[in-house]
């Protein structure tokens, strides 16, 4: 934020030089450049204080605190590796990410197949796709915290539950959802893929439209049946954005935190602790800002890494 | 299901603008293709209608029951008997017009500030164009790599005590308020938008002595009115769904919205009031969705990826 404000008074005097030097075609017209340098930058104002503020700065902080202490009231104080220290000392950490883990896998299985499924399903309708859609859209429209509060009453243990009088009918349970360190996490799983399957549904289907459609007819005269040809024709176009969703998906569940907030609090003994409600927890329960730090630059790394070698793995499957 | 006798005068009446899709018409009439699909067509609408519309017309069901109802009928979608006093009853007694206001605050603010710097930012980059847009244009899109959730903690501690200004705005909507407008998706959204619109008018208008200014407020935003709905409901829709930052920055229980307070509620109320409170949190979305369906599932579609 800094730059900014010696940039507006340097483009007054020096504007003529700067654009003299620049090749752009603008170049004739000086008075017109210099006066969309600072014009634009008046446009720019709001936006970049915004950034500067909320978005550039955080994330230079983030580095800084990752190995500082700090309690708000004494002046922070570098720490080194200290903070790292502290969350390898954790004997919580890697329950978290094996955690996470579990829950990006779990998401991923279903979360995965099922928004394409509906969404080739959805494109043969010959009538009723637009009911189609809002129905599948509709759960993304109620707010996570309503649809994570409305799911725990449905997961409520005993007879009386809805999802275990549902398995009453065909003679199943009461299972013990949330109570249960073995179905916690699946219960959550199946909260979130609620509430974010149909955006992926919708997505899915914008992208089936965009699929070049001569090559159906031609496999159609080959004799390739319906399914043959989702699977060599619909599946293999769509494949680039079939990627970039999973990739989203996988950064969506790494950072999961409303379902296992709201809805179980990180139990049953710890089952659905995820990294996410670690941070929270080093932040907001503890005062460490640090430490909690400390995780979020991890969990970035990790982010990264994943986002680096899926890329490097989808181009090398691309090529081929 | 309408036989197939029917179908050709379906085709008839839409003049086939439509591509052939993985099925064709000749598909259609095999019958084994035909009653497969058709049979695949309705296990999709009875999986939309019972994952989809029937929690939430259960939580409309249990909004107007009483407990004991809920327990000894939980499948039932009909209340036995209808208590419609249970929503002022909750109304009332979990102050849900105070958070209602509160949420209504926050959501409003957060789209006004989306909408003011997207399009002045777009507006800088797309048709101004001063000779550094596009380096502060890569500053923007680079904050898309790095999730909200990574800076959560520097961004409190920024928000906590603003740098250069020495103030704190946690328990003000401004908290809410401001970080909203740091969305580098609005901004390539308008960006796009605004470049594909002839550069010749502004190139006219200037001749005619026009600023930029009024090239902004006479040209560009009347002709802009699409992309202001569709960044409007996205920002909106967003705001009203917020939960995390809002649980952080608003410790102050009379400033949060309803998202926040539900949880927080839930621990000592009766069920059933509950359960108004949050069809209340959730009629509002559902309407505005229901309302705009099309620009929402279009905007969905055509700027493609929002989580």
């Amino acid at each position: 934020m800094t730059i900014a404000p010696e940039r507006l008074r340097g483009s007054a005097p020096e504007g003529r030089a700067a654009q003299a030097a620049s090749p752009t075609p603008r170049r004739r017209r000086n008075h017109r450049g210099r006066n969309a340098a600072l014009v634009g930058f008046l446009f720019l104002l709001p936006s970049l204080l915004v950034f500067g503020y909320f978005a550039w700065w955080p994330i230079a902080q983030s580095i800084v605190l990752a190995f500082q202490q700090t309690n708000l009231v004494d002046p922070a104080e570098w720490v080194g590796l200290r903070n790292f220290e502290i969350l390898f000392a954790d004997p919580l950490l890697g329950r978290a990410a094996l955690n996470t883990l579990w829950f990006t896998v779990l998401s991923l299985a279903i979360g995965l197949p099922v928004p394409l499924l509906c969404a080739v399903l959805m494109s043969e309708l010959r009538r009723g796709g637009t009911l189609a859609r809002v129905l599948a859209y509709l759960p993304v429209v109620v707010p996570p915290v309503v649809a994570v509060l409305l799911w725990k009453v449905f997961f409520n243990p005993g007879e009386s539950g809805v999802v275990n009088s549902l398995l009453a009918l065909v003679g199943l349970g009461p299972f013990p959802w949330l109570q249960s360190p073995e179905l916690a996490m699946p219960s959550l799983v199946i909260v979130a893929t609620w509430s974010g399957a149909g955006t992926a549904i919708l997505i899915y289907l914008a992208a089936l439209t965009g699929v070049s459609t001569e090559l159906y007819e031609a496999a159609e005269l080959d004799g390739a049946s319906v399914w043959q040809r989702v699977l060599h024709i619909t599946l293999p176009q769509m494949r680039g954005i079939i990627l970039v969703l999973l990739l989203l998906q996988i950064i969506g569940a790494i950072q999961v935190f409303t379902e296992p907030y709201v809805m179980t609090d990180g139990g049953p003994a710890n089952a659905t602790v995820t990294i996410l409600l670690m941070i929270y927890r080093y932040a907001f329960l503890f005062g460490n800002y640090g430490v909690a730090t400390a995780l979020s630059v991890l969990l970035a790394l990790v982010l990264v890494l994943v986002s680096a070698l899926y890329l490097r793995l989808t181009r090398s499957w691309s090529s081929r | 299901m309408t036989g197939p006798a029917l179908r050709p005068a379906a085709a008839r009446r839409t003049p086939a603008p439509r591509e052939r899709t993985i099925l064709s018409p000749f598909d259609w009439r095999r019958p084994r293709i035909f009653v497969g699909w058709r049979a695949m067509h309705v296990a999709l609408f009875v999986g939309l209608v019972g994952f989809g519309a029937i929690p939430i017309v259960w939580m409309v069901r249990a909004a107007i029951s009483s407990t004991t109802d809920l327990v000894q009928r939980p499948l039932s979608l009909i209340p036995e008997p209808a208590r419609w006093e249970n929503i002022p009853t909750a109304w009332n007694l979990l102050d849900i017009g105070h958070y209602l206001v509160n949420t209504v605050v926050l959501v409003g603010g957060s789209w006004i500030v989306q909408l003011v710097v997207s399009v002045t930012a777009g507006f800088a980059l797309a048709v101004i164009r001063p000779w550094y847009g596009r380096y502060v244009y890569g500053a923007f899109l680079v904050t898309l790599f790095v999730p909200g959730t990574v800076t959560l903690i520097a961004l409190y501690l920024t928000v906590l005590d603003m740098p250069l200004l020495g103030i704190s705005l946690v328990d003000t909507p401004w908290a809410v308020w401001l970080p909203a407008g740091a969305s580098a998706f609005t901004i390539l959204l308008v960006k796009q938008f605004f470049e594909e619109i002839p550069r010749d008018l502004f190139e006219a208008a200037q001749l005619d002595g026009a600023g930029w200014f009024s090239i902004f407020w006479r040209i560009v935003l009347p002709m802009s009115k699409p992309i202001l709905a569709v960044v409007s409901l996205l920002s909106i829709m967003a705001a009203w769904k917020e939960f995390l930052w809002p649980l952080i920055v608003l410790t102050d229980p009379t400033t949060q919205p309803l998202a926040v307070a539900l949880p927080r509620l839930a621990q000592a109320t009766d069920p059933a009031y509950l359960i108004a409170g949050m069809l209340i949190a959730s009629i509002p979305p559902i309407l505005i969705f229901l309302i705009f369906q099309r620009s929402i599932v279009s905007g969905i579609g055509f700027t493609g990826l929002k989580g």
